[in-house]
């Protein structure tokens, strides 16, 4: 679909076999939940191509199936028809492969474990020697800037750091990918504002494959490489949107031509996509 | 500080056990007058209210014995008296409570068990659920003397047919509590144990368990209470020989109502310790697990 991105400005280590090729693969993707009320289409004939190194954003209103999306990438819902290929494998293959880590709306970290365990918890599930664990817990908090807080039980810390350290944990089991589901929706504007621009850091200096899902234009337009914009009953895709605004962007870059010409693009799309009926 | 916790703590509970030990007194002169009445009577005398105020105060076999004649005796049958005595409430206490922490155990674990396979299996949950919760409704004094009653017949006697009837009832609250605990992880913390596709081993140790700790001690506080219950229950209708609840017949055949007191108030006064044992207990592992403090 796309071709050059921010990616390949960057010098690639061993990990970047490749960058451009497609990591995620969706053909005429159907979902239909069966609910008491009856059938629901989630998901209608979705066609997706996620490339490797891609910062994706999928935004729309609510039941736009954003989230059942990045939810059957992950192999979380299964679809009801068409098909998806994550890495070349089914989405089940894939999730076994620890092809991803996930990153939920809220920050889901096990209350009765200490930061350190949290981020922990799934190189304990994969069985990992403890040396290795400490290893890259260390590595992970140094990297969302939560160095000092492995002894704090979650409730010790603010909504922000909670979430950073889901990132944390997300990336302990060093995925390719990153699936991203609304993580900052819950946070006010300042501290979102300034994760955004931090997970945007992290993006350029681990060059993984991110899918981020959004209900914030500004969000999407200052964080993607490609925006997937969707649209409500039936769950479909409305428009793909391009997206490259530099590899070295700060907050300030929201107010520059560029940003507002694709955010407005957005915004149309979402308009055309019957989104504002309600 | 000190006068703070003092208002807000200990003043509440004494006024509350001052105004018992005043109404206890109370009911003891109106219940006891009779008695007195009775004897003046047949003596031909007549006697004033302020007369008979002190005589039903310290009576042999009181309708209501009054709180100093209970403190008197469980002195006397506690500080005073070798453990080893037969007359010893502590030994009478130590009787009953070790049935009722053998019961306790083994309710616990019944508990936890049953819940487990409740969770993990549906055919389980069908048709073990429905049985758990008809056990309930059978009246224990029903069923306490048979399992007593047969146990003894296959030569099983002594602490444990009264563990079991502890067990019969202490194994409720658990296991109802603790199928509640295991189901009480959060869709999305089980969701992010299947992006991890942990093993349901894993998902059970790493999260159900963990998750059920708190409903674990709060139904273990009841099923303490309950396993004291059934221990003392387990000792009325065989007559046994020793323990609070052959204290209570024992006083009753006899009319010894200071002693059915005492003997009440021991055993309420245990339950209270060992619920105040399991709270405990419980404060400080749901510290340990880093509950927030005002919550736990």
């Amino acid at each position: 679909m796309q071709a050059p991105h921010v990616v390949q400005d960057f010098p690639t280590g061993s990990a970047a076999a490749g960058p451009g090729r497609p990591v995620i693969e969706a053909r005429n993707l159907d979902l239909v939940f069966e609910t008491n009320d009856g059938p629901v289409h989630a998901l209608s004939n979705v066609d997706l191509t996620v490339n490797k190194g891609d910062f994706v954003s999928f935004i729309g209103p609510s039941g736009c199936g954003k989230t059942t999306l990045l939810r059957v990438i992950a192999d979380l819902e299964t679809a009801t028809g068409g098909s998806i290929t994550v890495n070349g494998m089914t989405p089940s293959e894939a999730r076994l492969a620890g092809a991803y880590g996930y990153v939920f709306q809220a920050a889901a970290l096990y209350p009765w474990r200490t930061i350190r365990k949290n981020v922990a918890l799934p190189l304990e599930v994969m069985g990992i020697p403890k040396a290795e664990q400490e290893r890259r817990v260390a590595e992970n908090m140094a990297l969302v800037n939560l160095t000092g807080f492995e002894g704090k039980f979650p409730w010790q810390l603010s909504g922000g750091m909670q979430q950073r350290a889901s990132i944390a944990r997300a990336l302990a089991v060093q995925p390719d990918m990153l699936l991203m589901d609304e993580p900052f929706g819950a946070l006010d504007e300042i501290v979102r504002d300034h994760l955004n621009e931090q997970l945007l850091k992290l993006w350029a200096a681990t060059q993984k494959t991110v899918v981020f899902v959004t209900h914030s234009i500004p969000e999407a337009v200052f964080l993607s490489t490609k925006i997937v914009v969707m649209s409500p009953r039936p769950g479909r895709i409305y428009d793909v949107i391009d997206c490259d605004l530099g590899t070295e962007r700060s907050l300030d870059i929201r107010e520059s031509p560029e940003f507002l010409e694709i955010a407005h693009r957005v915004r149309d799309g979402l308009r055309a996509g019957h989104a504002y009926d309600e | 500080m000190m006068s703070e916790l003092f208002v807000k703590r200990v003043l509440p509970v004494v006024t509350v056990v001052m105004a018992i030990i005043a109404i206890w007194y109370a009911s003891a002169v109106f219940m006891n007058a009779p008695f007195e009445r009775d004897r003046a009577a047949r003596a031909d005398k007549t006697i004033t209210f302020s007369e008979i105020v002190p005589l039903t105060m310290n009576q042999d076999r009181p309708v209501l014995p009054t709180p100093h004649q209970v403190v008197t005796e469980i002195w006397k049958t506690t500080v005073e008296k070798k453990v080893t005595s037969k007359r010893s409430l502590i030994y009478h206490a130590w009787i009953t409570l070790s049935a009722t922490l053998a019961g306790f155990v083994m309710g616990t674990l019944l508990g936890i068990v049953l819940a487990i396979a409740i969770v993990h299996s549906k055919v389980m949950d069908k048709s073990m659920m429905p049985w758990v919760i008809t056990s309930q409704t059978i009246p224990i004094l029903a069923i306490a003397p048979m399992i007593i009653v047969v146990l003894n017949s296959v030569g099983i006697t002594g602490l444990f047919p009264k563990a079991v009837i502890s067990t019969y009832l202490s194994f409720f609250p658990v296991a109802v509590g603790m199928v509640k605990g295991l189901r009480s992880p959060e869709i999305m913390h089980l969701d992010l144990m299947k992006t991890y596709s942990a093993s349901p081993s894993q998902v059970f140790w790493m999260l159900r368990l963990p998750s059920a700790i708190p409903y674990l001690f709060a139904s273990m506080k009841v099923a303490i209470a309950i396993s004291l219950v059934g221990a003392i229950v387990g000792e009325l209708p065989t007559g046994a020989v020793a323990g609070l609840g052959a204290r209570l017949l024992a006083g009753s055949y006899y009319g010894q109502t200071v002693q059915i007191w005492s003997a009440l108030i021991s055993a309420a006064a245990l339950a209270a310790i060992l619920v105040a044992i399991v709270s405990l207990l419980g404060t400080w592992v749901n510290k340990r697990m880093g509950r927030r403090p005002e919550a736990a």
